[in-house]
């Protein structure tokens, strides 16, 4: 188990690396999913108040 | 009453941009001071040895002529855009990018080749030898053409928007980059006494292409900037 | 042929609704094969013989530079129907996309800085890939950045879609004139993140996450489209019988 995240030695690029890609993934994830509900509680908002184009 | 022919259309707006540079002529004479300073600014930084200065001569005339054209697109459409001339130019039923080739072309005219033509004595002052001075005019005079017509697209683009100037060298820069690489590399090869025929044959290709695609472009934005 | 399907498929609330059924198609996959390609391309791939372990960098460096690109390609035939087609679902998509592919040019961009260290012994060279990413995000840079500054959606829009086709075809130029460039300067001894020559059980885990990363991509971007939709529609009336369904 050691050996493997030694990774031969690089283990500080690989796992920054992997890291960082987690961090994108997850931002991905993260800021679109609050984008849409950001958007669906506006659009709901706008809704009841009665301020949609007929 | 005749009808204009697209030809006299775009040397009209041609010969206007021309007499409006003319009379505004300190806005036409700030790029070219710019250029200078920019210049002027590596040797302060750097030394003032002009072996030293020679081995980045060829990127500081370049990035000095980039960042120059920069300041200069940004007026290109501001004031027709302002007084109700662009207007007129949509309307007016001529083929919208041959008039946008014309204002271009002005542009470069009143901005480009006052460069070009100054060029000569801010290249020997950063040590560049007598003989790749005509490479250093063919280079530059190529490549701001290049920038007058990627830049065109730009300024059309950022048409009145606030801070259109930041963004402008945000959307420009990027694109200019090839001729960057060649221009340079033309004015390099020539100071080492080498052909500088490949590049400045690129860059001549980069600018037939830009001359022939830009246009339309221009012609787009303008429409979507305008409207 | 019927175009009908194609016109209802561009009506927001159509286009909403099927982006929300097509997602766990795309999510679950893409998690699926997330795992399968991290097992593989940590574990079960066999180190290299040149660059022992630190190899295995590829497997996420690749895939980011793989979208970057391929979202930058999308991003422009997007905005290139939304401005001749006159489709605002296009460019919708467009609008989605462009942070997606910026974050992955990112990615790219740092993960093969960090590849480059045990390689070349430092943080940042002039490699021709890696300056052709940083132009790349340069270029995403400016299309986020012009769609931000205008308030008008609608030139905001057609605006950054010319943008984005000028920067699609300038996309070769670029990448030529910087290989170009590379190749002059430095001996070819020290140039490009040298890849290894993949043997077969080092190659499937890297087809796995290409795989898996371009399914992700569909997966946030049928999110952020939904969130475009969203925003961009004023009429209340489908809004409120679809979101509380």
């Amino acid at each position: 188990m050691s050996e493997f995240l030694r990774m031969g030695g690089y283990a500080a690029f690989v796992w920054s690396s992997f890291g960082l890609a987690a961090a994108v993934l997850l931002w991905n994830v993260v800021s679109a999913r609050r984008l849409h509900a950001a958007a669906r509680a506006r659009a709901l908002r706008r809704d009841a108040a009665g301020q949609g184009t007929p | 009453m005749s009808r204009t022919t697209t030809l006299s259309a775009a040397l009209l707006v041609y010969r206007r941009d021309l007499l409006l540079a003319q009379r505004h002529w300190g806005q036409v004479a700030q790029p070219l001071v710019f250029f200078v300073m920019v210049a002027t600014l590596f040797p302060l930084a750097l030394s003032p040895e002009l072996s030293e200065l020679r081995r980045i001569a060829s990127g500081v005339l370049w990035v000095a002529a980039l960042l120059a054209s920069l300041l200069g697109l940004e007026l290109l459409f501001r004031s027709d855009h302002a007084d109700g001339t662009l207007e007129q130019m949509l309307l007016s039923g001529q083929p919208l990018s041959v008039l946008a080739l014309a204002k271009g072309f002005a542009h470069w005219t009143a901005c480009g080749l006052p460069l070009v033509l100054f060029s000569p004595f801010v290249a020997g002052a950063i040590g560049v030898p007598l003989d790749s001075l005509g490479t250093v005019m063919v280079s530059l005079a190529l490549g701001t053409g290049i920038l007058s017509a990627i830049g065109a697209i730009g300024s059309a683009l950022t048409l009145g928007l606030r801070r259109g100037s930041l963004l402008l060298g945000l959307l420009v820069l990027p694109l200019a980059m090839p001729a960057l690489i060649f221009g340079a590399r033309a004015i390099d090869l020539s100071i080492q006494g080498d052909s500088a025929r490949g590049p400045l044959l690129l860059l001549a290709a980069m600018l037939v292409l830009a001359v022939t695609l830009a246009p339309p472009a221009i012609a787009a934005a303008l429409r979507i900037s305008a409207e | 042929m019927s175009w009908v399907w194609f016109h209802k498929l561009a009506s927001p609330p159509h286009a909403y609704r099927i982006a929300g059924r097509l997602l766990p198609w795309f999510a679950w996959p893409a998690g699926i094969l997330l795992a399968v390609g991290l097992v593989g391309g940590l574990a079960l791939a066999p180190a290299d013989y040149l660059q022992g372990d630190a190899f295995r960098i590829v497997y996420v460096h690749a895939p980011g530079a793989w979208l970057s690109m391929s979202v930058y390609g999308t991003m422009a035939v997007a905005a290139a129907i939304g401005l001749i087609w006159r489709i605002k679902l296009a460019h919708a998509v467009a609008a989605a996309a462009a942070p997606i592919g910026a974050s992955f040019t990112v990615l790219a961009l740092a993960t093969g800085a960090i590849w480059g260290k045990p390689t070349w012994g430092t943080w940042w060279v002039w490699d021709a890939r890696l300056t052709s990413e940083l132009i790349l995000l340069f270029l995403y840079a400016g299309v986020m950045a012009l769609r931000g500054s205008i308030d008008d959606r609608d030139r905001a829009d057609r605006a950054s879609a010319v943008l984005a086709i000028v920067g699609v075809v300038n996309l070769p130029i670029i990448h030529y004139s910087v290989y170009w460039w590379n190749t002059l300067h430095q001996p070819s001894t020290l140039t490009r993140i040298a890849k290894p020559s993949m043997a077969g059980d080092m190659l499937w885990p890297l087809l796995v996450m290409l795989l898996a990363f371009t399914l992700f991509f569909g997966a946030v971007l049928l999110v952020r489209l939904r969130a475009e939709i969203l925003q961009r529609e004023r009429n209340a009336g489908w809004l409120r019988t679809e979101l509380t369904r």
